[in-house]
């Protein structure tokens, strides 16, 4: 096992100071190995995480060599070779393991937005302390973009959040987690080549979920009422003004309707299985409240916004991979894990075998059926 | 199941999807009008021709629109205002849209009606307040549908509509325009 710094590096080097995962601590799990602690439902910080994974390749004693960077893999006769920072490997099988989060993905007029804004990616961001003092503009209300937003506002400074499509969430559902739900229900369960729309849900945006103790719902309703003001999504820069989307309204729409749909699953679920007694009522939550007028022009030049979040998702880095098994999306071409090089294969991807595929405890089965494969394949070859 | 008809061939678009994720030099289409200056605010725009999938096409017909301004503008009416044209993309738009995921969906539409009203300050464009847009400053857009569905899957399709519209897009997005004299 190669990492390219410490065990759980992306964690400690990648996430901002607030953190907490949006699983519960029940659900965090690896194979052998649980959270023990006083607070199930909890949800664990980034401190916690750490020393979680850690813990894991302890026990398991994981041969990881640390501080070891893959600069390349090719292709071979026989099999690949790796290029590290700490030598060559040879090897028959690869499994690229490297997630889908490797570098912000930022749109592509950036650079365009004058120099006197700041920009930030997530990776640049620990905590509000770190913005200059003035007008915050967060870009995208996925579970990131919300939780900053939430956190930059209470920090004293005015927000504007630019929203495009997103998933809405409760926190909690007839009492339990939403994420028990999905869990539960075996929506999270349901597998790649079940999923309608693969391409689709792959893509999907992460729910406007945030871990705290207090097991809050943090989506546009609550942001609005702290003071959040809601735009739509950023479309362009044209002399110096970010242009927003109008169909405000219809991407609030979306997510209600899709929130609904799945809260009826869920409904439907407890009631084939019994399930109704031990869960609260079955609950539906406003609307997304629609802003009186939303603006659609900001200007940046004003020194109304001193700061941009760009809180438009991740992607994968595959710049060390010198195999051509990368679309012109920059995405790796596989089914299941196994892709489409002999003996090259992937884990912890968007929906890579089941819906809970980049969760904790969603690795156990993927990692199981891949290796399978694996295993397969070097007894053939 | 019974069969719904709506009247939309969804699988040659489902086909069409398939084939121009493959092929995107294929998918870039130019519409194009041409229009003629008549007298005062009157003109004619008439479109017959476009280019999609690799080559010219024609319109069965050519089709002629007129345009003018209301008598309370000063002008003679011979036909609706610019700006409303804008009202007739939209809801033919979404309208078309509705009927298309609608049959995708399995949903059988009766009659599916939309009103669609614009609403403007003309002193944008008169230049009486450099503070008001020359533009609507919003729209709004009400359907009535009879259909085999639940309230919930009917506002679904509306949503779905607005989703994947053109014109949708077109007006609540900003786009680059640039007019030249040849």
């Amino acid at each position: 096992m190669l990492e390219r710094g410490e065990v759980a590096n992306s964690w400690r080097r990648e996430r901002w100071d607030s953190l907490r995962l949006l699983t519960p601590n029940w659900q965090s799990r690896l194979p052998g190995h649980r959270y023990e602690g006083p607070d199930p439902d909890g949800y664990m910080t980034m401190g916690e995480v750490i020393e979680f994974i850690e813990r894991f390749a302890t026990v398991t004693r994981a041969p990881v060599r640390t501080s070891t960077n893959v600069t390349s893999v090719r292709r071979t006769d026989d099999g690949y070779r790796v290029t590290t920072s700490c030598g060559e490997i040879r090897c028959r099988a690869v499994v690229i393991a490297s997630g889908a989060c490797n570098r912000p993905a930022v749109p592509q007029f950036t650079a365009a937005v004058p120099a006197s804004v700041v920009q930030l990616t997530p990776f640049d961001y620990r905590g509000p302390s770190w913005l200059p003092d003035g007008g915050v503009l967060v870009v995208g209300a996925s579970a990131t973009g919300v939780q900053l937003a939430a956190e930059l506002k209470r920090s004293g400074r005015p927000v504007i959040l630019s929203v495009g499509e997103h998933v809405r969430l409760p926190r909690l559902y007839r009492g339990r987690d939403v994420l028990w739900w999905m869990d539960a229900s075996g929506v999270w369960d349901q597998r790649h080549d079940e999923v309608d729309d693969l391409t689709r849900a792959r893509r999907l945006p992460s729910p406007q979920l945030v871990g705290t103790p207090e097991r809050r719902t943090l989506d546009l309703n609550a942001l609005a009422t702290m003071g959040v003001e809601l735009v739509g999504r950023w479309a362009a820069v044209r002399d110096g003004s970010a242009l927003f989307s109008g169909g405000l309204r219809n991407v609030f729409s979306l997510a209600d309707l899709k929130m609904r749909r799945l809260l009826d699953t869920f409904d439907e679920w407890a009631r084939a299985h019994g399930r109704d007694a031990e869960v609260d009522p079955p609950e539906r939550f406003a609307p997304t409240q629609v802003p009186e007028s939303a603006r659609w022009q900001l200007d940046l030049r004003s020194g109304e916004i001193r700061t941009i979040v760009w809180a438009t998702g991740y992607r994968p880095d595959y710049g060390w991979l010198d195999v051509p098994v990368v679309d012109t999306k920059g995405q790796l071409r596989h089914e299941g894990g196994v892709v489409d090089s002999p003996g090259l294969y992937a884990l912890g991807l968007p929906v890579l075998r089941r819906r809970k595929s980049t969760f904790i405890h969603g690795i156990e089965d993927d990692a199981r059926e891949v290796i399978d494969h694996l295993t397969r394949y070097l007894a053939l070859s | 199941m019974t069969t719904i008809d709506n009247g939309v061939n969804v699988q040659a678009l489902l086909d069409a999807r398939e084939v121009l994720k493959g092929a995107p030099e294929a998918a870039q289409f130019t519409w194009r009008a041409s229009a003629k200056w008549e007298n005062g605010v009157h003109s004619t725009t008439r479109i017959q021709n476009f280019f999609g999938l690799g080559q010219e096409h024609s319109h069965k017909s050519e089709a002629v629109f007129t345009a003018d301004h209301p008598e309370v503008f000063a002008a003679e009416d011979n036909g609706i205002t610019p700006i409303e044209y804008l009202l007739v993309g939209l809801a033919s738009c979404l309208t078309a849209g509705v009927a298309s995921v609608a049959q995708n969906r399995g949903i059988q539409l009766r009659s599916v009606e939309s009103t669609v009203e614009g609403n403007h300050d003309i002193r944008g464009i008169l230049g009486a307040d450099s503070d008001v847009r020359n533009g609507f400053n919003d729209i709004k857009v009400t359907f009535t549908i009879d259909a085999d569905a639940s309230k919930e899957d009917i506002e679904a399709l509306v949503a779905q509509s607005q989703k994947r519209s053109a014109v949708f897009d077109a007006l609540t997005n900003p786009t680059n325009v640039s007019v030249e004299v040849a």
